[in-house]
């Protein structure tokens, strides 16, 4: 890189300044603030807190309710980021096969991703509608009576398939450009050394592959965990009662509803743990073993 | 092992650009051949036909005695190395070479022995647990060779193999293949673009242009009787003196300035005259001479190369260039006037229509 000589060294500073400014005002402090509230019983009309310690964290950690939202949350990421990653590569693959049309195809295939995201999740939503819902009516057809925002399942099942349909174009994209990304000579070396398509996929395209499904895998983790709170909050309209809600969701509801500040930011500062994790993972282990070159 | 037939090859892409236009060549067992020609020339759709990548628009090849137009790249025992290489960056060497034969089910016993010879005789046995990556330009040049070597297939291909080499090492890999190539006795088709490559490796060339096979044969048949002036200036370095000539009664000289004097019996009123720059001898007195041509050229530049110099002279008032090939010691002054003479059978004659060969008498040469 070139480096730049500044005649007065305070110059860079003040360049870089209103980039520290944003990250400080919207990021740091905010996570400081949870950091130290978590430490702290709140008062539910503000007048004054009290130091607890770890009390909130170890409330939460104990809780049969945390756990149970912990275990769901566990499943639906672990389902969303499957399908959303699966289906995804699916499309992908069987895009970069067309010949004839491909830029049309493909360009059809990503005009999803334009759609802004709460619209998405509005026309989501509206699918599974108890009364005009069309996906709804079709399991109808099958003889599933759809129960949203009343059956455990029927709900779960509905936020999971409105977050993988939402993310499925962000993968097709990334997904679509590391498949045309694979030398076309390596895939015809390929062609003469191995008879079975499904075959060369598995053993030459798809390790190819891995530095952009690794690259995914953590883009859909970090999604389903904390980007899917909108498509949550639409499903259940505000009114969770016994329905499946993710870590995030709960949070909210503790803190806004419950008006349990420290121990919503004591939930906030784990789930801060577990994205300090996975980012080490990302960098530490994934990004060593899978680049090629 | 196998010969390859080609019948008639054609191929049009979509959109209906020609790249080959009608190629019938038949390559015997064990043979080496080599596809030269310029680029565009369609040597690397043809031989990518030959491995199935390209789909044949018409005409038929087989290998050995079976037409191949409708099988898998896979299914038709023949191993290619690319240009480039391409090798599996996810693998070890080991496994680069493996690949192919675990996929038809091979013994993991015989697959180790075809592995560990291929590295023994290619000398990269101290890589064989790295990955391509970690491997120099020469390293991965062997490795894409073993890969095709470990198949023991019916015919090798060759895209281009060492055009991303370095001058010396592509030396050196180039007698290294023949050597392999003789060794092993596998028919191979090899692909260049280096008319100099083509003519040390090839038992028989074939020159294609513009889709279309101009000559096939031995590389020293083709240099000493190229059939047409695409050939001629394709083949040899420097390339062939090529200069329009036209007759007056029995009087020979240049279409355009004077400075050539000729003895001809052929037949044709014009023609495009052939002369290799090596067969040009320089003479002090022509009036003894036997020879029947005879060119006055003025000294342009010299090029010395240190065994001998090429010296670019004029003919001719439109300036005609011409090269001469004159030993290594021999002086010569810019501006000077230079006398050189040719043999009667080092001259070449092609027709000033079609540009193909024509016999000293200005019968077509048979083909």
């Amino acid at each position: 890189m070139k480096r730049v000589q500044f005649a007065d060294p305070l110059m860079p500073y003040m360049l870089l300044l209103p980039q520290l400014l944003i990250v400080g005002i919207f990021f740091i402090w905010p996570a400081a603030e949870a950091v130290r509230s978590s430490f702290y019983l709140e008062d539910p009309f503000g007048f004054g807190s009290t130091f607890v310690g770890f009390d909130n964290f170890t409330d939460a950690l104990t809780s049969s309710d945390y756990a149970s939202t912990a275990r769901f949350t566990l499943v639906f990421t672990a389902l969303t980021t499957f399908f959303s990653l699966s289906i995804a590569l699916l499309l992908a693959v069987k895009a970069d096969s067309v010949i004839r049309g491909a830029s049309t195809y493909r360009t059809l295939l990503m005009w999803v991703y334009a759609i802004a995201p709460p619209v998405a999740g509005l026309i989501g939503v509206m699918l599974f509608d108890q009364h005009i819902g069309p996906l709804k009516e079709f399991a109808g057809l099958l003889g599933w009576d759809m129960q949203i925002g009343v059956n455990y399942f029927d709900t779960a099942f509905c936020m999971i398939v409105i977050a993988v349909w939402k993310q499925v174009p962000i993968n097709f994209i990334f997904f679509l450009s590391g498949l045309q990304s694979v030398p076309k000579s390596i895939q015809e070396a390929a062609a003469i050394d191995c008879r079975s398509g499904a075959r060369r996929f598995w053993t030459v395209t798809f390790p190819l592959l891995a530095p952009t499904g690794f690259f995914l895998l953590i883009i859909n983790i970090t999604y389903a965990l904390f980007e899917t709170f909108g498509i949550i909050d639409l499903v259940l309209k505000g009114e969770p009662g016994n329905n499946p809600i993710t870590l995030v969701y709960k949070v909210f509801l503790d803190g806004f509803r419950g008006n349990d500040l420290g121990g919503s930011s004591a939930q906030s500062v784990i789930l801060m743990l577990l994205v300090f994790v996975l980012t080490i993972v990302q960098f530490r282990l994934i990004e060593r073993r899978v680049h090629y070159n | 092992m196998a010969g390859i037939t080609l019948s008639n090859v054609r191929k049009t892409y979509a959109g209906g650009v020609a790249a080959v236009k009608g190629v019938s060549i038949d390559i015997e067992d064990g043979e080496f051949i080599v596809l030269v020609g310029p680029s565009g020339c369609g040597k690397s759709t043809l031989l990518r036909m030959v491995a199935g990548l390209e789909a044949i628009t018409e005409g038929e090849i087989s290998i050995g005695d079976r037409v191949v137009n409708k099988i898998e790249p896979a299914d038709r025992d023949i191993a290619m190395v690319f240009q480039n290489y391409a090798l599996y960056p996810h693998m070890t060497v080991y496994n680069n070479l493996a690949y192919g034969l675990k996929n038809r089910g091979i013994k993991k016993e015989e697959i180790d022995r075809r592995v560990r010879e291929a590295a023994r005789i290619l000398e990269i046995a101290d890589y064989l647990d790295r990955k391509p990556r970690a491997l120099s330009g020469g390293q991965r040049q062997r490795v894409a060779m073993g890969r095709a070597i470990v198949r023991e297939p019916k015919a090798f291909l060759f895209d281009e193999p060492l055009s991303n080499l370095d001058a010396k090492l592509r030396v050196q890999m180039r007698i290294e293949i023949k050597k392999l190539q003789k060794a092993l006795g596998t028919t191979s088709l090899y692909v260049t673009h280096d008319q100099l490559e083509a003519m040390t490796l090839a038992d028989r060339l074939v020159v294609l242009n513009g889709g279309q096979v101009e000559q096939i044969g031995t590389p020293i048949d083709v240099y000493e009787n190229p059939a047409s002036t695409f050939v001629a200036s394709f083949i040899g370095s420097p390339a062939m003196n090529l200069m329009e000539i036209e007759r007056d009664n029995a009087q020979w000289h240049l279409s355009r300035g004077d400075g050539l004097s000729l003895k001809s019996e052929l037949e044709e009123r014009s023609a495009i005259l052939g002369l290799r720059p090596e067969d040009l001898h320089i003479v002090e007195d022509e009036t003894q001479l036997e020879d029947p041509l005879v060119l006055s050229l003025i000294v342009s530049a010299v090029e010395p190369v240190g065994a001998e110099s090429y010296v670019h002279a004029t003919l001719g008032e439109q300036g005609q260039e011409v090269i001469v090939r004159a030993p290594g010691k021999q002086h010569f002054e810019v501006g000077s006037v230079l006398k050189v003479a040719a043999k009667r059978e080092k001259l070449h004659f092609f027709s000033s229509e079609t540009g193909k060969a024509l016999t000293s008498t200005g019968k077509l040469q048979p083909a």
